[in-house]
């Protein structure tokens, strides 16, 4: 049966049909999605590590014990997880390990862009790359025969646009058998105790792997030749493929469904088949390096260098419009395409009378339709704060990262998930004169924020740590955390709370305050600032987009005869306070208004209105109790 | 009415993070899947929903191999938002078909009064140097007078598949499986008000 699913979707369903038992990640776009479908398959163990790290070895652990193992993360998640990844190279495992890599090229939503497939290479692992979701599912399920077969990890590199592009696949209900591959735990230091005397005598074994691998790959049947006219052949691999295939409809393709280490033989007749042959890959020349290495004739001929890749981009994802101009800039394409041209009408002229700056559409201005933290955003408050007290502020990664964007501008460095604490530490332990505050998240928190606020602890630096607790990884989509009191698979759990595990790592100096209590918080902070030692605000209050928040939602308004316009309640950056048409009659300044679609209730802007000019929850409900509308 | 039965479409829908954009393209390509067609379906997930635009594309073929409509190669443009739909018009092919919805949802840099919202002359100006089939569909009203705002987006796909000349039972299959049984009944009566829209207006 044919259905339309994501690559991530897909994934999921080839590891089902594959018979994986365990599988486990942390959620970042864009691999989310992959083990939340993977979670509602039956007879599956699907769990929320609260890191990458933990994810991977658990994963590991699974796989040493003989299940099929699989371990999900964004392209980051893998540098988190990279320790982990190194020993499973070195150990191997009893039972299928895949490891999900989901780049993000063009950094839809990350911090940097960075190709992973060099990890493969790294680690001396088999790396898979799918091209759409027919792909996802296939690869998936090889890649579990293939660690078996050579006893490796496997990698199987996602990238977002194949992640959520949804395409047709062949499912099938039916499933591997699930039975353990062993009937004991293995006890084998030699291959699992990786002390420095064993670990020497696995890498050899390794390294003839590799060569195992590599001979494996010149039959592997997604490693596959299309042979269309001999003028141009494309080497290809991942999604790049697609744009390959419609950039180039004549073109043959030899179309690398396994990227490391590569079939020599099989692109070396390639390249003889066809009088001139290129490399088409997204971000770095992974493959075109190492075919150059080869001495394989790739055209063009010369590179240069540090940067060796040579007729496509190297930064951003590449899409049709972006490999055909490339191409043509190379000559590999004509410059013009007249059909096409051709084809194209007249645009409609405007019409007389209407107002238009310049010649047309390109030239209308468009306000920017930045992301924004949502109405109700319980994180608005803390960086309305520490937007007046102007103190530095070093942040992670999560919804809060928009604690930079104007009107808060809250935020001086964000770098990677756990950061920020460390950040600030340094900071103060290099004697910078200013207080320093570290703003994350719950979830961030509990991946590697843990350590880092330990380190303060132990080395006590004068900073203070906010830990915006939402009980929820928000960002990604609301997935439970060790803070939720549920699993992924909907098991009620022990509800972990931070403040005494803040407590326990050895600060004392540690509150808790609803993140709607802005005073509470802003006369907090004023004192801390002021004191010395580490200091640890938990503000805490649940997502607003959480269903049991949604409940409680009503919309406050504004009495237009108080309020004269001052503007404090725009600088809190809520979606849902507008302008009014209305303007002070003393000052001329426009008055606030509430967007009743989009207002929560949540009352920060009432709380800071200095003329009380908002009406709080109470006065709100009585007001559209009156109107008529309850 | 004839069916419209291309070789290929390739639809581009933009909204705002919250309206739906990427449940109706679903919706889009399983209708595709339904008529014969392969079909791709490409989004972006993560900071886009906290607000910000929303773009999703969904293309209908023989074979489809990109994912991604190149500029200027979008037969259809459906837009939930009337400013989103200037912002997509790059993705149009000259005389390309536009449905968008009146709606107005003033982003953060408008409504902190850093930047102005352009005025009805200005988009309808934008969108006609582009195009003369423009169809502004009043989504949004149309859904609220069904008593939820949130089904204007399927009154668009009602719009669509009334200018596509499709009979309306492929859609109303998709949007059974796809919408919660709490919600089919307001969803389906939100496609019927599309179409009727569509069939009354030209």
């Amino acid at each position: 049966m044919k259905r339309l699913l994501s690559g991530n979707e897909a994934v999921a369903h080839g590891a089902w049909e594959a018979g994986v038992r365990v599988a486990a990640g942390y959620p970042g776009t864009p691999s989310t999605e992959i083990l939340e479908s993977l979670a509602k398959f039956p007879h599956v163990y699907a769990e929320w590590a609260p890191n990458e790290k933990v994810a991977l070895d658990v994963a590991i652990g699974a796989a040493y014990a003989g299940r099929r193992a699989l371990a999900t993360m964004k392209h980051v998640g893998l540098n988190v997880a990279a320790d982990a990844f190194m020993y499973a190279s070195m150990t191997g495992a009893e039972a299928g390990l895949v490891i999900v890599s989901a780049d993000d090229p063009s950094m839809h939503s990350s911090q940097n862009e960075q190709d992973n497939r060099f990890f493969a290479k790294f680690a001396r692992i088999p790396c898979l790359e799918p091209s759409d979701s027919q792909d996802a599912k296939d690869l998936t399920i090889a890649g579990f025969d293939i660690s078996e077969q050579f006893d490796t990890p496997v990698l199987l590199r996602m990238t977002t646009r194949v992640c959520h592009t949804s395409t047709p696949v062949e499912v099938s209900a039916d499933r591997r058998q699930v039975k353990p591959l062993i009937d004991r735990y293995p006890r084998n230091p030699a291959k699992y105790v990786m002390v420095p005397a064993n670990a020497r005598k696995r890498h050899p074994v390794i390294e003839h792997r590799l060569e195992d691998l590599a001979r494996y790959a010149e039959t592997f049947p997604w490693n596959r030749v299309e042979m269309r006219g001999t003028d141009l052949g494309i080497i290809t691999a991942g999604v790049a493929y697609q744009y390959a295939r419609e950039v180039f409809p004549d073109a043959s393709i030899l179309k690398l469904g396994m990227s490391y280490p590569l079939p020599q033989k099989l692109i070396r007749e390639f390249a003889e088949k066809v009088e001139r042959v290129i490399v088409l890959e997204e971000l770095d020349p992974f493959l075109e390096d190492q075919i150059r290495l080869m001495g394989v004739k790739l055209w063009p001929e010369a590179v240069s260098y540090p940067h060796t890749k040579s007729i496509f981009p190297l930064i951003g994802e590449l899409n049709p419009a972006i490999v055909r101009e490339h191409a043509q800039q190379a000559g590999l394409l004509p410059q013009s395409q007249p059909e096409k041209a051709g084809e194209q009408p007249q645009a409609t002229p405007v019409p007389a009378g209407l107002k238009l700056s310049g010649n047309g559409h390109t030239d209308l201005h468009l306000p920017a339709r930045p992301p924004v933290l949502c109405p109700g955003c319980p994180h608005r408050g803390v960086f309305y704060i520490l937007h007046k007290l102007k103190v530095p502020v070093n942040g992670d990664i999560g919804c809060y990262t928009l604690g930079v964007v104007p009107p808060l501008n809250a935020i001086h460095t964000t770098g990677c998930m756990g950061a920020g604490i460390g950040v600030a530490h340094g900071a103060a332990v290099a004697g910078d004169t200013e207080r320093h505050v570290a703003v994350i998240g719950d979830s961030t928190f509990f991946h590697t924020g843990i350590p880092a606020l330990l380190n303060v602890a132990y080395n006590r630096s004068n900073i203070i740590t906010i830990i915006l607790d939402n009980r929820t990884t928000a960002m990604t989509g609301h997935q439970p955390n060790p803070g939720s009191g549920q699993t992924l698979q909907g098991r009620e759990t022990q509800e972990i709370e931070i403040e005494p595990l803040v407590r326990a790592l050895g600060i004392d100096k540690v509150i808790t305050i609803d993140a709607y209590e802005v005073e509470e918080i802003e006369k907090t902070l004023k004192r801390w600032v002021k004191e010395d030692g580490p200091a640890v605000l938990i503000a805490k209050h649940a997502c607003a987009l959480l269903p049991e928040e949604r409940q409680r939602y009503v919309p406050l308004r504004v009495d237009p005869d108080v309020c004269n316009g001052c503007t404090i309640c725009f600088r809190i950056g809520c979606p849902a306070i507008l302008k009014s048409d209305q303007l002070d009659p003393k000052y001329h300044r426009p008055l606030a208004e509430i967007d009743p679609l989009q207002c929560t209730g949540c009352e920060i802007c009432a709380r800071v209105c200095p003329r009380d000019a908002i009406t709080f929850r109470d006065q709100a409900l009585q007001f559209w109790h009156e109107a008529g509308n309850s | 009415m004839t069916a419209f039965s291309p070789s290929s479409l390739n639809i581009v829908l933009t909204g705002v993070g919250g309206q739906g954009t990427i449940l109706a393209s679903s919706m889009v390509a399983e209708v595709g899947m339904a008529l014969g067609y392969q079909v791709k379906k490409a989004e972006v997930h993560g900071m886009s929903q906290r607000g910000g635009s929303v773009v999703s594309q969904v293309r209908w073929g023989k074979e489809v191999f990109s994912p991604i409509i190149p500029p200027g190669e979008a037969d259809v443009l459906v837009a939930f938002e009337k400013l989103e739909a200037v912002r997509a018009l790059g993705y149009l092919r000259p005389e390309g078909a536009v449905f968008a919805d009146p709606h107005e949802i003033p982003p953060i840099t408008v409504s902190s009064g850093d930047d102005l919202y352009p005025d009805d002359d200005a988009i309808q100006a934008a969108l006609a140097q582009k195009t003369s089939q423009v169809y502004w569909v009043p989504g949004v009203d149309l859904a609220e007078a069904l008593g939820n705002a949130k089904a204007a987006n399927v009154v668009l796909l009602g719009a669509l598949s009334a200018w596509l000349g499709h009979a309306p039972e492929r859609w109303l299959e998709v949007i059974r499986r796809r919408v919660p049984a709490k919600y089919l009944e307001l969803n389906e009566r939100a496609f019927w008000q599309g179409r009727e829209w569509f069939t009354s207006s030209i």
